[in-house]
């Protein structure tokens, strides 16, 4: 085997492993709590074939995949960004609110609502990374205390406020901020998928967020790998005492991946936004946890945070037809969420010391055949 | 009576080094005894190992005539040995007494702390040996010396009866220094044995019953401190064999590279490190900085570099003041930078190499163009260094970490040089590397001193210095205290100069 097919081989290695031991560990769980576990995979796998699951998977990954992205911004620079949960959730609230506020041409109706989301994002995660630099304050004690006051404390305030004032508006039965007029709305792209599947039924639709969380993540690529700032800012997380002496300013590094990564956040509240064109008074969350998983699970590599976003999808959205067949427990889910990031960190682990004992081995006989 | 300690022929081992070959060594009970000892000559490995924090590959130990042999500190603690690491290991948020009894904590029923009989013990060992210090302090409030006090206590109530004191005056100033002394004689006087490293001759003379001198993994010497000089004792340290004289004509130009004025340096804790240092580095010249470590050197560079803040004074490059502007700005300008410790500050270890050259110069070509990164450039520029430092390496996407220590030297010494800098900061550009990777780096720092560059040269390694340099300044406890000729200095007049053990002579 040569080396790069090694490589290769590698690569792949770590997650199929952590894979095939989720399984394992939880065909186990299935069969101690009673259930067949080739019945509950048989029952996850067929509503999987489906188009409009795959529909529903698609919708489901995007917030997951922006909040992933977000996640990894911070963890590339060593920085545990877990403010990711109230960054979106505010930004959210602000970005519905001021675009049920404007009426403005589609395209720049669109624009200004999601520049409001990122800019609320970034500036809520970049007060982290200001508290980090002139404090001294660890981010993940910021960011905790600043998910409680965004999601607590402003949400909460403004819905009840809104409430107050009349301008939250019964919509449909739901009660929310002001829906945002069709211009402000992103389409479906029912028609681009229709393009190689048969018509999507039951009235499924496929978010546009999906584009933009494509273009997100080949920026985060581009950014992290081709330019001087993302050199810079992975520098500063392999070792922030040579990325000083290199030049590199850790302050300024610091902020500027905090925002970037608020930045981010800002946009995993987008696909529910476009769908339901208004803050509605429950929205999901638990969105901004889920993607540090994702992004753990993902190797903070824009591909591989998608597929672990993918995978995330796939397990959630199986819990619904777990609970409909009876197959098994929908908690099933979740035990295999765990178990497969528990999996994956010792399986990197594994694959990354192999590596680096094969890099020594072959500088070593570099050396070797330099010396003769 | 038989010694306290006794090691016979002990040897260890590390993959590629030998710390200890065969050292034989013998501390009697009562006395003050001091080992002494270049930079890596195997003092710490020696008592880790008496410690029982490493294991020995071979010989014999002996704690009053008896056999032993430790598996973890706290065998060698059973046996009344204690250590007091140079770095203090306290809760600052802790009182003293909190600290003292941590992981010796009296009990009484119920699980609880018995804080009086603490308290009481602690009087106890503090008025057997003459320590005095208030037990409800917060340890964050305390002085260093204090602190370190505290570490001796706590040694001392776990029943410690042979200490061993890893370079103590290290972190000290000297009022404190002359305060720890007098601690170590009463200790002695109440019957404490102490076996303490220092490198500082001058020190080591007044303390001392008797001195132990390790070179290269070996004991060269005991002695007694009224049969030697410092002199004697320098040279025992570094060993006498003279570098081979570098025939190489001077270059030294009259235009300035580096021009430090008055340089004040504060550490962490507000005390200055660098006092009033003045240094011109001229293009074409080498100025070696001789000393022993830790008087300020690295403090130095780093304001040099911009890594830390001057107090007060000026550094001059090319006749911009840079005292207050960015280590990138300070790059760019031309200062170059070979760090001492270079995993700690000169390499990401886990990225290629190409992305190692491009550190510290990744804003400009050929490693950018604008924001971008030219990757291209990068690996072409790479694989120039690659060709001409003699990196030895399968190919320039390995990571740093895969190469051997002197190949990683090799990669930064040519990242900077192929950058052409006009002044160069090299901090022992060639520790713990084989000597023929010492040969090629030597020979690349002097070819760019012909071609002009001007270098700050730290280094331990007394040969390369004068074999370097065509101007050697002494940097001990901050400031500089003398200006020598490399061409008629001897490593021993040196040694003499950087222990302080000249000042003592001469006055």
């Amino acid at each position: 085997m040569n080396g790069t097919t090694r490589r290769v081989v590698l690569a792949v290695a770590a997650p199929v492993a952590a894979l095939a031991f989720a399984i394992g560990l939880s065909s186990i769980v299935l069969l101690i709590s009673g259930s067949n576990p080739l019945d509950a995979y048989g029952d996850m796998l067929k509503h999987a074939s489906k188009l409009e699951t795959q529909v529903d998977i698609l919708n489901r990954a995007t917030p997951l995949y922006l909040s992933g992205v977000a996640a990894a911004i911070g963890f590339r620079m060593n920085l545990f960004n877990i403010g990711v949960e109230g960054q979106y959730l505010f930004a959210f609230i602000v970005a519905a609110y001021v675009g049920g506020q404007v009426s403005l041409p589609a395209a720049l109706h669109v624009t200004v609502i999601i520049s409001v989301a990122m800019i609320v994002g970034g500036a809520y995660s970049g007060l982290a990374g200001a508290l980090k630099v002139t404090r001294g304050v660890n981010e993940v004690i910021s960011t905790i205390m600043l998910n409680a006051i965004a999601i607590s404390g402003i949400v909460a305030w403004l819905i009840t406020e809104w409430q107050a004032g009349g301008e939250i508006s019964a919509t449909g039965g739901r009660v929310g901020t002001e829906p945002i007029a069709g211009s402000g709305l992103l389409p479906d792209i029912n028609s681009w998928l229709e393009l190689v599947t048969r018509d999507i039924r039951q009235g499924k639709e496929l978010t546009a967020v999906l584009l933009v969380a494509v273009a997100v993540g080949l920026l985060y690529h581009v950014l992290l790998n081709r330019t001087v700032f993302g050199f810079d800012l992975r520098a500063s997380g392999m070792n922030p005492t040579a990325a000083r002496a290199g030049g590199i300013s850790p302050k300024r590094m610091i902020v500027a991946s905090m925002v970037l990564s608020g930045a981010v956040a800002g946009l995993v509240g987008l696909p529910e936004l476009m769908d339901t064109g208004f803050f509605p008074s429950n929205p999901i969350k638990g969105l901004g946890f889920a993607g540090i998983a994702v992004a753990l699970l993902g190797r903070n590599h824009p591909a591989g945070i998608a597929l672990g976003a993918l995978i995330f999808a796939f397990l959630d959205i199986s819990s619904g037809i777990l609970q409909v067949t009876g197959a098994a427990s929908r908690e099933i889910v979740q035990i295999m969420q765990g178990v497969i990031i528990l999996a994956a960190v010792v399986a990197y682990e594994v694959v990354r010391r192999i590596r680096e004992r094969d890099e020594a081995a072959s500088a070593a006989a570099a050396l070797a055949v330099g010396a003769t | 009576m038989a010694p306290a300690i006794e090691l016979i022929g002990i040897t260890k081992r590390f993959p590629g080094v030998i710390a200890n070959d065969d050292v034989n060594l013998r501390v009697e009970e009562g006395e003050i005894h001091a080992i002494c000892g270049e930079n890596g000559a195997g003092k710490s490995t020696l008592m880790k190992i008496l410690y029982g924090m490493q294991a020995a590959d071979e010989g014999t130990m002996k704690i009053r005539g008896e056999e032993v042999s430790f598996s973890s500190p706290s065998e060698a603690i059973e046996r009344g040995i204690g250590m007091v690491h140079q770095h203090f290991m306290l809760a600052d948020q802790l009182t003293v007494l909190e600290n003292v009894i941590i992981g010796a904590e009296p009990v009484k029923s119920g699980g609880r702390i018995d804080f009086e009989n603490a308290r009481a013990h602690l009087r106890e060992v503090g008025d057997a040996y003459g320590l005095t210090i208030d037990p409800d302090d917060l340890v964050e409030r305390l002085e260093v010396g204090e602190r370190q006090r505290v570490e001796i206590i706590k040694v001392l109530y776990r029943g410690a009866k042979i200490l061993i004191l890893d370079e103590p005056t290290a972190v000290l100033v000297p009022q404190e220094v002359d305060e720890l002394f007098r601690n170590m004689r009463d200790l002695r006087a109440d019957g404490a044995t102490i076996l303490f490293i220092d490198h500082k001759l001058d020190e080591v003379l007044e303390i001392a019953d008797t001195i132990t001198v390790l070179r290269q993994g070996h004991t060269v010497a005991t002695v007694k401190p009224d049969e030697v000089s410092a002199g004697d004792l320098a040279e025992l340290m570094v060993g006498s064999e003279l570098p081979t004289p570098q025939t190489t004509r001077s270059t030294v130009t009259d235009e300035v590279g580096l021009e430090v004025r008055d340089l004040t340096v504060l550490d962490d804790d507000e005390r200055p490190v660098v006092e009033h240092v003045s240094v011109t580095v001229h293009r074409g010249e080498i100025v070696g900085i001789a000393g022993v470590e830790g008087n300020g050197q690295t403090e130095l560079t780093d304001a040099i570099m911009g890594t830390r803040d001057a107090a007060s004074g000026h550094i001059v490059l090319l006749g911009h003041d840079i005292t207050t502007t960015s280590v990138r700005h300070r790059r760019q300008q031309g200062l170059g930078y070979v760090p001492q410790d270079r995993h700690r500050e000169g390499l990401l270890l886990a990225a290629p190499l190409w992305e190692n050259v491009a550190l510290g110069h990744q804003t400009e070509p050929p490693y950018a163009h604008g924001p971008w990164l030219d990757r291209a450039g990068s690996k072409a520029r790479t694989e120039e260094v690659r060709e001409e430092f003699d990196v030895r390496t399968p190919n320039i996407d390995v990571a740093a970490h895969a190469l051997s220590g002197g190949n990683q030297q090799k990669l930064i010494i040519g990242r900077e040089l192929v950058a052409n800098p006009s002044v160069l900061i090299a901090a022992h550009p060639t520790r713990g590397i084989d000597v023929g990777a010492q040969a090629a780096v030597w020979d690349a720092i002097r070819a760019a001193r012909a071609a002009g560059m001007a270098t700050l040269l730290i280094s331990a390694d007394l040969d390369e210095l004068i074999g370097l340099s065509d101007t050697i300044v002494v940097m001990l406890r901050g400031s500089l205290v003398a200006t020598l000729d490399p061409t008629d200095v001897t490593p021993r007049d040196l040694g003499a100069y950087m222990t302080g053990a000249s000042l003592e002579e001469a006055s």
